[in-house]
């Protein structure tokens, strides 16, 4: 093979020939490739990265060889991201290049795969929910709480710009809500919690007529089983706010209906089931009534008919988003996490209503068996709410927080130190065959 | 074509009954459960498909979707270019399974991994300092624009206004209007660029900033680039990069040095590639020294051989939940280290190639150039959304329509640097059959897809967006 022939280039992606890069700068016109660049002089650049290219094989290498300065923990960590098993014909399917390499369907005849998906998707909260209307997957749960709350302000038909969250809010939620809050001019306000639970008496008095969205969380970060949601939705809506519920799927395949307890919007982070840990990376869930379809934010699958009447998926509602309405659109979320999404349903799928609901089960009573066998350490209290549980629990211990995150870490653990004394610690399956090392490392670090 | 497979069209439907449908689903009674009974739900009803029955579904459905591996995706401003395989099994490693809530001391491949990466965008962007931490491009628009109000507001300097041209992306105007900003939209000039009467006009003591993509949406650089600095400087604004159609200027030139502020980087376009059917992504953003107190916390750095996240003095505060679309990242870097710096310029150059070469092959008027990345053919009197479908008859995937509007009837094309000439010969070819197909061959495309062309009316008019709240017919 002659070098003109040959396809080593700079980039391996780019697999055009020398011959047939000549050919194409001849039919173009110009004498070089730097010649096609239209950059005037005063700002090209003609410095180096300083970036030398590596094969694959040493790109794997180094990856693994700073990765391999990770600490080997088996991780009790939850607190809004979750480590369940994924079964690996998730991977193996989602990974089809169909699916992976595609785009955002704007042409639906050539997308009814992933259409058909995300349709699935959407259907799958809305069991989990009672609510009518699932968008097909945002950033975050964080994200999706911040566009819950400007949603909120949208849709009330009086004003008010007050939003209500609990004291227990994980810190980088309420952040990124305080973000999203920021253009509309919504304020933030905690509300006190009572045994890890809401405190509805002083929830009642704060909430007034300027108050446009109420948020709480069943679970709460804290594991706590919210048990009184019906009377905060009653009290939102006494005062014409949205009831803005957070949760995930795997608890709600379990928990109470959102629709029975009142609320109007269901946020939280669906990553639960498909993901496994991936440094905090999420999949945005955002379910609302139908009454607020309009407003609703990100991207919506539709049933339609095509001209042949078969049932076909489009995307639909667009004047809603950013590339048809610009500044008037519902948010400017564009790219999303479609494929995480198609891993989700993909999940639930597996389980199934049967496997979904075990497992779910498994989350509460495992968390009950943890803090029963921690509480039997001398020096831990747990769980510290006299509540139910679903993954997670606090734990008090007469050492300090830090020391017991530290000594636990050097004993190959990791949970999380929430406060002085307090440490939160979470369980599912995927840390099952570790725990009786778990719970004799906790006595040790105990003492 | 992959998605075309003959066996799944007209009549296998009525044999079929999908998998997962309301049809299918199984109701199973939530009783006996740890939990008081008025805690728990009644029952739940969800597809129950064993294993090999969920493999088939998803099979099926995948050879009903068209991707970069079908066939050229030449769709405008989207960058659809290959998925390297190997970026795939890197981001898929078992011990890149981290739960962001570790102690820094636990995660020091991670956090190395994170300011590695940090330093590479920095300097292909010419930016000082970079935040991994937004999710999407727009994600990063978001946090550009949020720092830029920060940065305004520590100065004491209220400027309610963000101008916009005309031809950029509607996330630019979404993002600003979101932030709590009136925008100022710019009209472009003659020659699809800035026009900068327009602009003298449009920017004073209210602009907070210009949001400008470079090249364009049109495929053309903004020569003028500097005086359009000067003009936002020296009116007290910041100039925001878009970094969509970054994959055109690669080693060529940096927004940093174009005097742009604040950018972000769409990796999933300009890098390592697979748009997963509309995400997820990352949108790095980078700024210059001056800006890098607003950045969101944690940021990266690095002390004394160890890495450690901190809180930026002026931080705009959070965008995400937790620290990104890390699996993406990973991605970012892997492909970024493979390429280097001549990979990257050579890949820049490619994609350039590639435009130029297509706009000169294909029969529809392609007005301005010359182009960089991308390139806006008119369909003329063809209605664009007709002729897109038409292509799909012919094996390809269309570009996108009917945007920018600056252009009628367009047809906005990015080849990528991943075709060949040959494949550019054959996109070029189904281009030129559409352009000579009557309309009403156009009025009844696409007939070779599973699906006919679909009543998009009908499905906005009536909403049926889940099993729920489907007909039973």
């Amino acid at each position: 093979m002659s070098d003109s022939d040959s396809h080593a280039t700079g980039s391996p992606y780019a697999p055009q020939t020398a011959a047939e890069t000549a050919a194409m700068l001849d039919a173009v016109g110009a004498d070089d490739l730097e010649s096609l660049f239209d950059v005037p002089e005063s700002v090209a650049f003609d410095g180096e990265f300083g970036i030398n290219a590596r094969s694959e094989r040493a790109t794997r290498r180094e990856v693994a060889g700073l990765l391999s300065r990770n600490a080997d923990l088996t991780e009790f960590l939850g607190r809004g991201h979750y480590d369940h098993y994924v079964p690996s014909v998730v991977d193996d399917l989602a990974s089809r290049s169909e699916f992976l390499t595609s785009y955002t369907q704007y042409q639906p005849e050539v997308a009814q795969g992933f259409l058909q998906a995300l349709f699935e998707f959407q259907s799958i909260l809305v069991e989990l929910t009672g609510l009518g209307v699932a968008n097909c997957s945002m950033y975050d749960d964080a994200t999706a709480l911040g566009e819950a709350a400007t949603l909120s302000q949208r849709v009330r038909s009086v004003s008010g710009d007050r939003i209500l969250v609990p004291e227990h809010l994980r810190e980088s939620k309420r952040a990124v809500l305080s973000n999203y809050a920021d253009g509309p001019a919504l304020t933030i306000e905690s509300y006190p919690m009572t045994d890890g639970a809401v405190d509805v008496p002083a929830l009642s008095d704060q909430l007034g007529d300027d108050t446009a969205m109420v948020y709480a969380e069943s679970p709460t970060v804290r594991g706590v089983i919210e048990e009184r949601l019906g009377a905060i939705g009653d009290l939102a809506h006494d005062h014409e706010a949205l009831f803005c519920l957070g949760s995930d799927p795997l608890a709600l395949s379990l928990l109470e209906r959102p629709v029975d307890v009142g609320a109007d919007v269901v946020v939280g982070d669906a990553a639960s089931l498909g993901t496994g840990t991936a440094y905090g990376f999420g999949l945005g869930m955002f379910v609302t009534r139908e009454e607020y379809l309009r407003q609703v934010p990100g991207r919506l699958v539709g049933a339609s008919e095509d001209a042949a009447d078969r049932r076909a998926y489009t995307l639909t509602l667009q004047t809603r988003e950013q590339h048809i309405r610009k500044e008037r659109a519902t948010s400017n979320i564009c790219t999303n996490q479609a494929w995480v999404a198609l891993r989700t349903a993909m999940h639930a799928a597996w389980l199934g209503p049967d496997g979904l609901v075990d497992l779910a089960e498994d989350c509460v009573t495992r968390a009950r068996d943890l803090a029963d066998r921690l509480d039997d350490i001398v020096g831990v209290k747990a769980p510290i709410h006299g509540r139910h549980h679903f993954r997670e629990f606090l734990a008090r211990t007469d050492q300090p927080a830090s020391a017991i995150v530290a000594d636990l870490a050097a004993e190959g653990f990791a949970v999380h130190a929430v406060d002085d004394h307090l440490v939160q610690v979470c369980t599912t399956e995927t840390t099952a065959d570790a725990t009786d090392e778990f719970v004799a490392a906790f006595r040790e670090v105990a003492k | 074509m992959k998605y075309d497979q003959a066996r799944w069209t007209d009549d296998s439907e009525d044999l079929y009954e999908p998998l997962l449908s309301e049809k299918a689903n199984k109701t199973v009674a939530v009783e006996d459960s740890p939990l008081p009974d008025d805690l728990t739900r009644d029952s739940l009803s969800l597809p129950d498909p064993a294993e090999p029955e969920l493999a088939r579904h998803y099979t099926r459905l995948s050879q009903m979707n068209y991707g970069v591996e079908s066939g050229p995706f030449p769709l405008g401003s989207c960058t659809m270019k290959y998925n390297p395989s190997f970026t795939e099994d890197v981001a898929g490693r078992a011990d890149a399974a981290i739960h962001p809530d570790r102690p820094d001391s636990t995660v020091q491949g991670t956090l190395a991994l994170c300011h590695r990466l940090q330093d590479y965008l920095g300097r292909i962007g010419g930016m000082d300092a970079v935040t991994l931490q937004p999710p999407a491009g727009a994600a990063g628009e978001f946090t550009g624009i949020q720092i830029a109000k920060a940065y305004h507001e520590h100065n004491d300097d209220e400027r309610p206004e963000v101008v916009i041209p005309d031809s950029a992306h509607g996330t630019n105007f979404a993002t600003a209007a979101m932030a709590g900003y009136e925008v100022v939209e710019l009209p472009s000039g003659d020659d699809g660029r800035v026009d900068i009467e327009a602009l003298e006009a449009a920017v004073g003591d209210d602009t907070a900033a210009l949001m400008l993509t470079n090249p364009n949406t049109l495929g053309l650089f903004e020569r003028d680039i500097e005086r359009i600095a000067d003009i936002v400087h020296d009116a007290g604004g910041l100039l925001y990069y878009d970094g969509a159609n970054l994959n055109a200027l690669l080693g060529r030139a940096r927004p940093g040095d174009m005097g742009f502020d604040v950018m972000h980087y769409n990796v999933h376009k300009t890098f390592a590639t697979p748009h997963g059917g509309g995400g997820p992504g990352a949108g790095p953003v980078g700024v210059r020294e001056g800006l890098a107190q607003f950045l969101p916390n944690p940021h990266v750095r690095e002390r004394g051989g160890n890495y450690e996240h901190y809180e930026p003095s002026n931080s705009v505060g959070k965008v995400h939940g937790f620290y990104g679309n890390w699996p993406v990242l990973l991605k970012t870097f892997a492909y970024i280290a493979r390429l280097g710096d001549e990979g990257l310029r050579d890949a820049s150059a490619k994609a350039v190639l590639n435009a130029n070469y297509l706009a000169e092959q294909i029969e529809y008027d392609v007005p301005f150039g010359p182009f960089h990345h991308e390139f806006v053919a008119s369909a003329g009197e063809q209605d664009a959304a007709d002729a897109a479908k038409r292509m799909l008859d012919y094996g390809v995937h269309p570009p996108t329509t009917k945007w920018p509007e600056i252009v009628d009837e367009a047809l906005m094309t990015e080849p990528t640097e991943s075709e060949t000439k040959r494949s550019l010969d054959q996109l070029a070819a189904a281009f030129n059959a559409v352009a000579g197909d009557s309309d009403a061959e156009l009025a009844d495309a696409p007939s070779r897809p599973t699906a006919k062309r679909i009543d998009q009316a009908t499905a906005a008019r009536t909403p049926r967006l889940s099993w729920q709240a489907l007909d039973d017919t």
